[in-house]
Parts: C-alpha cells; sequence; structure tokens
C-alpha cells in the first residue's frame, strides 16, 4: 500500500491573530505557524498502518514558508518520502486551489489510501479531503479515527456525534479525513529532526494551479462575542473570591 | 426567490436539529426544498419545506458516505438548486467538499451567519469571523448550533416527489456496523456540575487537580476532546460535536480555548465561567464569567475557599 499524506501548516493560535489593512486577510508578517493538528494525527494514522501491514508513505505539502521542516519532521518520524509541490500558492491559498494541486500530484506519485487532516482552522472554502477525493474520482471518508487492514480491504471508522463509531469497508484507493489516530501522534526530538534533514532528498513536483475558491472573502473581523462574559481579572485570589460568590449566589454552593 | 436546497440529516429514525436549523435559516432566505435519502417516512416532519425530494434504495438505509454523496449529486444535477445547504457535521463533510467540486460550484464552510448574498464562517478555533460573497450556485456547509432549530420545526404536508436512486453498481464503501460507546462511570450529562479540562490543563498528572475541585464543587470532570485523544481521560468525558451535549447548572472551564466543535456541546449550560489565561480566547464569548488567571493558581485558591 502507499499512503500519501498531505499535510499543511496553519496559524498558531496561541498568538494573536490581527487583520491586515486590506481588511480581508490575517496580517501574516509576524504570523507563527505549526501543522495542522488533525495532520499531525493523520501521519500518526498513516505510520501505524504501514507499521502494522507494510507499505510505503509519502508525506506531500505546498510549498510554503518553513515547510521543509514539516517534511524533516515527517521523514524523522517514519515517512518513506517527502514531496514539495512547488509553485506560487502564497500563504492564503483556497482549500479547492491546494486540492487541485494536492490531486494532480498525488495521481503522478501513484497511491492506494489519502490519508490527511478532517479539517483545518483556515478552510474557508472546504476541507481539503474531499476536494482531492472527488478530483480523484475516489470514495471518500472524514472523521475517521482508524484505519485498519481486512483482507483486501480496508476497515474505516468514522465518529459520528455523542461518541458513536460507524464502521465501513472499501477497497482502496480511498481517501480519508482523519480525525484522530488511534494513539497519540509519536514526538520526535529535534537532534532526530536535523538527523532527518541530512539524509533525506525533498522530491519536487511543478504544482498545478487551475484549482479556484470559486468565491471571495469580502471581509474578516472579530467576533463581537454575544453579550460577552463579566471579567473578573487576572487575580487568581480575587477572582476565586468572587466565583464562590456568584455560586452561592445562584445557589450552587 | 432563489432556491435552496436542505440535505436532510437523520439517525435512528429521528431528523437531526442541525437540519431544522437549516430549513428555519432557509425558509428567510428563499424556496425551500428538502431532501431526504434513505427514510422517506421523515417527510412529515419537514413542514419547514415546501417541497421534499425522497430517494430510497437498500444501499442508503444507513448513511454511507459515497452512495449519499453520489444521490446528492444526482439530485442537484436534475433540480433548480441556487444553493444548497449541508450541516458541517460527520456526515455533512462526507458531502459538502466533494459536491462542490462534482457540480463545480464555490463551496463556503463553517456558516455561522448567513444573509442572501454573504455567508460569514467561523474560523481559526473560533478567533476571526470570515464573509464570503456568494452569487449564482453554490453550497454552504452551516455549523450546529448557528441558527434557531424552532424555527425549522413545523408540521405541515409538504409536497412529496420520490426520485430514483442512481446506479450504485460501482460503490465501494459499504457499511458494517455501529459501535455504541461504553457507558462510562458517570454521566456527564446528568450531572449538575461540570469542572471541564483542556489542553491547558498541560499532563495527565494534573488531572487528579481537576478531580479533587470537581469533588469539592459536587460535581464531575468533563473535558475537550484533546484530553480524551491524549487518553487522560475517557470518551465518556469528552463535550462537544464529537462528543456529549451537556446542559450543567455550572459548566466550569480549565484551560479550554473555546473551539466551535466544543462550544457546540455547552453553550446552553445555565452558568459558564471560563478560566484561561489569554484575554482573546473564543470561551469568553459565551462565557457568563471569565477569569484569565493561570488556572494552576486558581485551581488552589478556589479550593481552599470551597
Ligand atoms: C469533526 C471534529 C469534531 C470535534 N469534536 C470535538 C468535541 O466534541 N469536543 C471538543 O472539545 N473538541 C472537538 N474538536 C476539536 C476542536 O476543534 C478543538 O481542537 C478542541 O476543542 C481544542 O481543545 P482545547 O480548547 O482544550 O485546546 P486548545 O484549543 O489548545 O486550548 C487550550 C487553551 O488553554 C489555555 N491555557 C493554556 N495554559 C493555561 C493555563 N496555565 N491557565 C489557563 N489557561 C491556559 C490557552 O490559552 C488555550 O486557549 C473536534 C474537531 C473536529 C474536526
Amino acid at each position: 500500500m502507499n499512503i500519501v499524506v498531505p499535510i499543511k501548516q496553519v496559524p498558531d493560535l496561541v498568538e494573536e491573530l490581527e487583520i491586515d489593512g486590506s481588511g480581508k486577510d490575517l496580517n501574516r508578517e509576524w504570523l507563527k505557524y505549526k501543522v495542522n493538528e488533525f495532520d499531525d494525527h493523520a501521519l500518526e494514522e498513516a505510520l501505524l498502518y504501514k507499521e502494522a501491514n507494510g507499505g510505503t508513505v509519502t508525506a506531500i505539502v505546498l510549498d510554503s514558508d518553513g515547510i521543509d521542516k514539516v517534511l524533516h519532521t515527517a521523514a524523522a518520524k517514519g515517512a518513506d518520502k517527502v514531496v514539495k509541490i512547488t509553485g506560487d500558492f502564497g500563504d492564503s491559498v483556497s482549500s479547492h486551489t491546494a486540492g487541485k494541486a494536492m490531486a494532480d500530484a498525488i495521481q503522478s506519485l501513484g497511491f492506494d489510501i489519502v490519508m490527511t487532516g478532517v479539517q483545518a482552522v483556515d478552510d474557508r472554502d472546504g476541507q481539503l479531503a474531499g476536494i482531492i477525493a472527488n478530483h480523484l474520482n475516489t470514495p471518500n471518508i472524514n472523521v475517521v479515527t482508524g484505519v485498519t487492514k481486512d483482507g483486501d480491504n480496508l476497515v474505516v471508522q468514522k465518529e459520528y456525534g455523542g461518541g458513536v463509531v460507524a464502521e465501513f469497508e472499501v477497497a482502496t484507493p480511498v481517501v480519508v479525513g482523519v480525525q484522530a489516530a488511534r494513539e497519540t501522534p509519536r514526538y520526535i526530538p529535534v537532534a532526530k529532526i536535523r538527523k532527518a534533514s541530512r539524509g533525506i532528498n525533498i522530491e519536487e513536483i511543478a504544482g498545478s494551479m487551475d484549482g479556484s475558491a470559486g468565491s471571495d472573502v469580502s471581509r474578516m473581523f472579530k467576533p463581537e462575542g454575544g453579550q460577552g462574559a463579566e471579567m473578573l481579572g487576572d487575580d487568581a485570589e480575587a477572582a476565586a473570591a468572587k466565583i464562590i460568590e456568584i455560586l452561592k449566589e445562584k445557589g450552587i454552593k | 426567490m432563489s432556491s435552496i436546497y436542505v440535505i436532510v440529516e437523520h439517525f435512528k429514525g429521528s431528523v437531526e436539529d442541525i437540519t431544522f436549523e437549516m430549513l428555519g435559516k432557509a425558509k428567510e432566505l428563499g424556496d425551500v426544498t428538502a431532501v431526504l435519502i434513505g427514510n422517506k417516512a421523515l417527510a412529515s416532519d419537514l413542514g419547514a419545506a415546501a417541497k421534499v425530494i425522497t430517494v430510497d434504495a437498500p444501499e442508503l438505509s444507513e448513511f454511507n458516505p459515497e452512495a449519499y454523496l453520489k444521490t446528492v449529486n444526482e439530485v442537484v444535477s436534475n433540480g433548480d438548486a441556487d444553493m444548497v445547504m449541508v450541516g458541517n457535521t460527520s456526515m455533512g463533510m462526507d458531502i459538502a467538499a466533494g459536491l462542490s467540486v462534482a457540480q463545480n460550484i464555490p463551496l463556503v464552510a463553517y456558516a455561522s451567519q448567513m444573509q442572501a448574498d454573504s455567508v460569514t464562517s467561523q474560523l481559526y478555533g473560533g478567533k476571526v469571523n470570515v464573509e464570503s460573497a456568494v452569487s449564482g450556485k453554490c453550497v454552504v456547509s452551516v455549523l450546529p448550533g448557528s441558527f434557531p432549530a424552532d424555527a425549522g420545526r413545523a408540521d405541515g404536508a409538504p409536497a412529496v416527489e420520490e426520485m430514483a436512486a442512481p446506479d450504485f453498481s460501482g460503490v465501494k464503501v459499504k457499511f458494517r456496523k455501529l459501535i455504541e460507546p461504553e457507558g462510562g462511570d458517570v454521566d456527564i450529562t446528568t450531572q449538575d456540575v461540570l469542572v471541564s479540562a483542556g489542553r491547558g490543563i498541560q499532563s495527565d498528572e494534573n488531572i487528579p487537580l481537576v478531580e479533587e475541585l470537581a469533588a469539592k464543587l459536587g460535581g464531575a470532570v468533563s473535558c475537550s476532546r484533546p484530553i480524551v485523544d491524549n487518553k487522560w481521560l475517557g470518551k465518556t468525558r469528552q463535550v462537544g460535536k464529537s462528543g456529549l451535549k451537556v446542559k450543567p447548572k455550572l459548566y466550569l472551564t480549565l484551560g479550554i480555548s473555546g473551539a466551535p466543535e466544543h462550544i457546540e456541546g455547552m453553550k446552553e449550560a445555565d452558568l459558564i465561567i471560563a478560566v484561561n489565561t489569554d484575554p482573546n480566547a473564543p470561551i469568553f464569548d459565551y462565557a457568563h464569567y471569565g477569569c484569565t488567571a493561570d488556572l494552576f493558581d486558581l485551581i488552589p485558591a478556589l479550593s481552599s475557599k470551597l
């Protein structure tokens, strides 16, 4: 089985997000990026599958600043091959543009399973997995929490609400959007990533640029936030005293 | 008036709230057609729609990502929809993006507000709203909890049009079974007080701190999804989209950011008190009271007073 794992970086939400002068995008100058956490789970699930059943894992990304480190990390974790799709995609590339470029590159690489994160925090025009799958003309299952093998087929677990899980059987090729890997994504020390960066060759594929979101952002803004919380400050003792008062008032304590 | 198709979501024989939310909103925006796949008996619940299109086949008796997408695509190809509304739910995610590519029409996802010509998406974990201009045929996926479900609950006898199912011979996905969650030691949906831990708790070693506080408050511990994914607490403690919906008298969050998927499960709580060092955390938009103290200072401060 060849498993291809599309990975992307997203703004780290720990930092304050600012809107730029156009009012239509984030101010990206000082933005810190990190790997989409669900992509991290997708890579983990791919590696778990490979470790149990054999095959290869290929991590694939669209070119952007700092992306080589993402590929080196994937290699250090156990990816056999790492691929960068080159092209001027920009930082706020739409899911449809990214999905088309990914699908074309994945088609040229050959694949049995594509595993990517179920969603990302900036997926304005939808989740990548469904877009890739339809360009590749394969079935697509999302919110996946486990992919295992049963004979020639895959068994895919998909989460519904309330903790209910649906189990599906599918013949490859298939594209899955991973919600959570069966195990917590492995941690790799920096030294190992550095070592991997020396030992692995990043393959480059020129990206197709013909996907389009089909809709435009007219405005970006911070939510007004309903009526908003009454803030009790940052002093733990004072806030705790106030909380006790509130609980007494409401008859909770 | 524009023609809006609402893809009905149903599970175990009942229509899900997200469908009523969408029907209510769609009625404000245009002429509503409900697309009901796999259980035509539910058409009588869809009185808010002017018309219901039903498609039934043995392959559709349980949700099937591939067969459902194929069916929705066929219905949309044969119909006159200007806009297709799909829930941004586990089932809806298997439909929306694929439909957009198959129909070659735009998709705007995570919609929390909608007007005739614009859709507002809740992105970046609820920290930023993004408004998109929509014109022409499009797909919109709607975040559950965005619109009142009651607005879409109506008795009535909408016209029902039965459509033949597409050919499923090439469908490769087969439904096997549903796996129900194992019962937990406590049922968090019946607790009056929940102390809910998020990723801010940092390590499983700190879970006992939260348990202790919950016990002192006469309640139980619940949590956000990463805590379960890290296996620090069991799945039965998870609140949110893929967890449980709770409505306690007190919901006290410790280190939870307030992502839309978490909010979905707890925003109806009577009293929400949030503790988070980030003053911009979206949880404060939903909490009644907020505190930006470090949770590791707040827990002992609170415990000592109980
Ligand atoms: C299909 C799908 C379904 C999902 N279902 C669910 C679900 O059911 N439930 C759910 O919760 N999530 C769900 N998620 C995940 C959701 O998107 C978020 O990733 C998750 O809710 C984030 O959890 P968190 O708030 O604990 O973590 P984070 O977003 O990482 O937030 C941690 C917060 O802790 C604060 N913090 C850190 N240190 C401290 C400190 N010392 N003191 C005080 N505050 C501190 C930080 O400021 C931060 O705001 C789902 C996602 C998908 C894609």
